[in-house]
């Protein structure tokens, strides 16, 4: 396909929307569907087809706010309706035309006017299974711009100056990984698209590889282009079936119309993808885990150096990066790099996408800028803590990020600043606590997870989260003593220093945050025999077995 | 100067640590000379002193009466040597721990039993359901692993806390030595 | 001159050391008799870096780097040997006790184990971690070998020394976490596995956990010294 038929399908595509009438966009991701969604759709078929209006109704992917699903959105009106039911579909439907029904809208303009959405510009726009309807706005535009104008030092160099840090939680410079990659010697690299989302409470790449596959595909190819590669893999868990699904369906439409394969844009260049389906450990997200399960091999981390961008898959130099990396690639080539720089904050750049949890109103997918304060992620944004409860903390970074205090939510999210309070950006999980969350049990479930997630290669990670769960719960069941703490600061400092990995490396975190803001609560379960918030069986009697 | 008090105490061990100590023989006259034995299984005292100062503690803890007798010897104790390896690791008493109380007592007053095959009830104190080394009850002061500790570790041990001159214990002895 | 030529020069505990490009950070210090404490490191082995005890510090770099991994780079400045790294190699020991069941008095391997003599050279009197206590099992279904996961401390030398020297790939890995367990086969009986009796992984092996059922009661040295020696010949 060269650029000019692009062009073309991407008119004709727009033409074709723009002959209806409204545009019913029902939102089928995995929360909206569980309700029901299946069934909002085939009955919002037939009560078009009814009513004989000249109406388009489309499947999308996730829409944001998880919690107040099944969502229809129909459009232009933009009017938005929520907790609906498929007897709902006749009514919607009669008011095409005339006013909306009130008793279903919902306003959540205060929800969506504090996000900027890049990566998720297409999630509710499109349907998923359709490459048309991504190439209708704009999709492969970049790709295929890119081939015909742009050569590889040139893509790198707008990567690099777009400021762009990986999302996959380390937020290492893009630019300066696909430098590095680029320059490596070999005559065969890989690009790799880290999938294996498993924090607790997070899903902002399930919802980018369901809702938006083909644009994760996009930046795997111009990420090829750039470094030289013309074979990636994306390597999804397989617990994410629809993901699944979906990339496999946008691998072949993208093949079929020649968006990937051999000579794609009438190019030398050459790429394709493959997936990878992951096993259900949480460990092959660390990259070096990851790529020995690609090879086939038990997903177990090794040391770095060697980075895989000098030795990666098959040793060869690789390019790795996470889902919302890539989905952000195509934008910028679009754009420029200075667009995306010009958002954000001083040294995280662009925009980045929460998966808001807990005890929260507004329970779903958010996009914001960079540098936006937590404090407005949560109250203006997520709607604030509901039934009257007060705000406690909020973690980020899932297992291996950390607690951070009510009183410390002003500061703007920025990879540094986060790393300042003790947490870190992590993929996205946001899960927001009030007065009811123990935080002594909160740091008790992180560790329960690392310690079984734990690959079991090195020692501090295997035998020290062990170690460190028995403590906590321990301390959590009121058998604690003052020496425990202490004892447990010991092993978060080694686990912390000496596990070979990532996984062990950050392990500590939700205890070691923890202990600096709400040390009082570890101390109320020892001395006191008290949970605060109500969550923990303290006992009261003395336990011999300890 | 006054002689030191020192005290051995016997819980779930197999009394071993106490043999490897009289082997000190003929050494056990120069440390009369130092000390009074106020309390030990090799001694009448029934009741534990109040004021000692040395405590020498074989044997892990395993039952109520272990954890009643080591939290009297810790309240009345200056410096408490944790002796051998059941006092310091939990060692072969503790080597229950992964089966269980009910399961072992079954396997020794039932399973194995050839008569009256039921379970204690009166004379033995209720087992812990697991055993422990004492620091996971008690503050312990010195920790003399081995299993047992040797002689010759008993006298230059015993020998520099009279003396109150350091102590290297891992140049002494180790765990199973 | 070829990279593999390439001499470095670094320092070791401030001593003044050259090395040939592409060695470890390990080899150089016991080149020059600089103990550095290891547990998986086995000289004729390929390295895993999984035991944590060869943690080196090297300036400039704030995080710790395991030697047996790390190749030298010129003008390395390593520490061997500091409070933190002895604070951290207790504790890592202290790990390794408190995980599994080692009792080191009943144990075919006392006197003759890494890990015992190791935790009396760190000056480990005691543990202080609360012992797990979990329940292993003992796999005594080969004529002359038994396998006792109570004493393993997988540092993976039987599934290497099986895969790379003896070529039988019988020893592996599985579950996740203080759950792993060396396995022969797809956790077939040891006895009934393609296992082909060797014996090799035995002697490699630092504790208790491998042992040969004829030395119960005896003294069990175990006698790792082959594997430079048949690396030698395989070279040659």
């Amino acid at each position: 396909m060269t650029i000019e038929e692009l062009e073309q399908l991407a008119i004709s595509v727009r033409r074709d929307n723009a002959k209806f009438d409204y545009q019913v966009n029902v939102c089928m991701d995995l929360a909206c569907a569980s309700q029901g969604a299946g069934a909002i759709k085939e009955a919002l078929d037939q009560a078009v087809a009814a009513s004989g209006k000249n109406v388009l109704v489309r499947r999308t992917g996730c829409m944001g706010p998880c919690s107040h699903g099944p969502l229809v959105r129909v459009d232009p009106e933009k009017t938005l309706y929520r907790k609906l039911k498929s007897e709902h579909a006749e009514k919607i439907v009669g008011a095409l035309g005339s006013k909306p029904v009130s008793e279903l809208q919902c306003d959540l303009s205060e929800h969506f006017e504090g996000q900027v959405r890049v990566v998720l510009e297409n999630a509710g726009y499109i349907d998923p299974s359709k490459i048309e309807d991504y190439i209708g706005r704009d999709g492969y535009k970049a790709l295929l711009s890119m081939l015909t104008e742009m050569t590889p030092n040139g893509v790198i160099h707008r990567i690099t100056e777009s400021g762009l840090r990986g999302r996959g939680g380390g937020g290492y410079p893009t630019g300066l990984k696909w430098g590095t990659v680029a320059k490596a010697a070999g005559d065969t690299k890989f690009v790799v698209c880290n999938g294996d989302e498993g924090d607790p409470g997070a899903f902002m790449d399930r919802s980018v590889m369901e809702g938006d596959p083909h644009r994760v595909i996009e930046g795997m190819a111009i990420a090829g282009y750039a470094i030289g590669a013309s074979k990636g893999y994306i390597y999804v868990r397989a617990e994410y079936p629809l993901a699944v699904s979906r990339l496999t369906a946008a691998l072949r439409d993208a093949r079929r119309v020649g968006l990937l394969g051999m000579n794609i844009c009438n190019t030398t260049f050459n790429f394709d993808v493959e997936i990878r389906l992951g096993a259900g450990a949480f460990v092959c997200g660390e990259e070096t885990a990851l790529l020995a399960s690609i090879e086939g091999r038990r997903g177990n981390p090794r040391t770095r150096p060697p980075y895989p961008a000098s030795s990666g898959l098959w040793g060869k130099p690789t390019l790795i990066n996470n889902v919302e990396t890539y989905a952000n690639i195509a934008p910028i080539i679009r754009n420029g790099g200075k667009w995306f720089h010009n958002m954000g904050s001083e040294r995280s750049k662009g925009t980045k996408v929460f998966a808001l949890t807990g005890k929260i109103a507004n329970t779903g997918l958010v996009e914001v800028p960079m540098g936006i304060s937590l404090k407005d992620i949560i109250e203006k944004i997520g709607g604030g803590v509901p039934g009257g409860h007060k705000l406690k903390a909020v973690q980020t970074g899932g297992p291996s990020g950390g607690c951070i205090p009510a009183n410390m939510l002003d500061v703007g999210v920025s990879y540094d600043a986060l790393l300042k309070m003790g947490s870190i950006m992590g993929s996205g999980g946001m899960i927001v606590m009030d007065d009811t969350s123990c935080m002594v049990n909160v740091a008790r479930f992180f560790m329960e997870f690392c310690m079984t997630e734990s690959c079991g290669k090195c020692v501090p990670c295997r035998a020290g989260t062990a170690q460190m769960h028995t403590l906590l719960t321990r301390i959590a069941e009121g058998h604690g003593s003052m020496e425990d703490l202490e004892l447990l600061e010991d092993l978060c400092a080694t686990v912390k220093e000496a596990s070979l990995c990532g996984l062990g490396q950050t392990a500590p975190n939700p205890v070691l945050s923890t202990l600096k803001y709400f040390r009082a609560e570890y101390e109320e379960h020892i001395v006191h025999k008290r949970c605060p918030a109500g969550i923990c069986k303290v006992s009261h009697v003395e336990e011999v077995t300890a | 100067m006054s002689k030191l008090k020192l005290a051995t105490v016997w819980l779930d061990g197999c009394s071993g640590c106490h043999m490897s100590f009289l082997d000190l023989d003929e050494k056990i006259l120069e440390l009369a000379a130092l000390i009074d034995l106020v309390y030990s299984p090799l001694v009448d005292a029934r009741e534990y002193p109040d004021m000692v100062d040395i405590a020498l503690v074989e044997g892990a803890v395993a039952s109520e009466a272990d954890l009643e007798k080591i939290r009297k010897v810790r309240a009345h104790t200056k410096t408490l040597v944790a002796m051998g390896d059941c006092a310091v690791t939990g060692n072969v008493p503790a080597m229950r721990n992964p089966i269980g109380v009910e399961a072992i007592m079954k396997r020794a007053y039932i399973e194995n039993a050839t008569t009256q095959q039921q379970l204690p009830t009166l004379g033995l104190p209720k087992l812990l359901p697991i055993v422990q080394p004492i620091h996971q009850y008690v503050k312990v002061d010195v920790f003399l692993p081995g299993c047992p500790p040797s002689a010759q570790t008993f006298h230059a041990a015993l020998t520099a806390l009279i003396a109150g001159t350091p102590l290297d214990i891992p140049a002494l002895t180790r765990f199973g030595a | 001159m070829s990279p593999d030529s390439d001499v470095k020069t670094l320092t070791i505990d401030e001593r003044e050391v050259s090395a040939r490009a592409g060695q470890t950070v390990l080899d150089v210090a016991r080149e020059n008799e600089i103990p550095i404490p290891t547990l998986c490191h086995l000289e004729g082995l390929s390295d895993v870096g999984a035991c944590r005890l060869c943690l080196v510090e090297i300036a400039g770099s704030p995080k710790l780097l395991p030697a047996c991994v790390t190749t030298v780079q010129e003008g390395m400045q390593i520490t061997t040997d500091s409070e933190r790294l002895r604070k951290h190699r207790r504790t890592i020991l202290e790990m390794l006790f408190a995980e599994r069941n080692h009792v080191c008095s009943v144990c075919v391997a006392n006197n003759h184990c890494e890990l015992q003599s190791m935790a009396q050279s760190m000056g480990l009197t005691h543990i202080r971690l609360p012992y797990r206590n979990a329940a292993y099992d003992v796999d005594a279904s080969h004529i002359r070998f038994t396998v006792d996961h109570n004493r393993c401390i997988l540092c993976q030398r039987c599934i290497r020394v099986c895969a790379e020297i003896e070529g039988a790939h019988v020893w592996d890995i599985m579950n996740r976490g203080t759950n792993c367990l060396v396995i022969t086969d797809l956790k077939d009986d040891w006895g009934a596995s393609t296992c082909t009796s060797c014996g090799k992984c035995v002697e490699v092996c630092p504790t208790g956990a491998l042992f040969n059922k004829a030395r119960v009661g005896s003294p069990h040295p175990k006698k790792p010294e082959f594997l430079p020696y048949l690396n030698l010949m395989r070279n040659a």
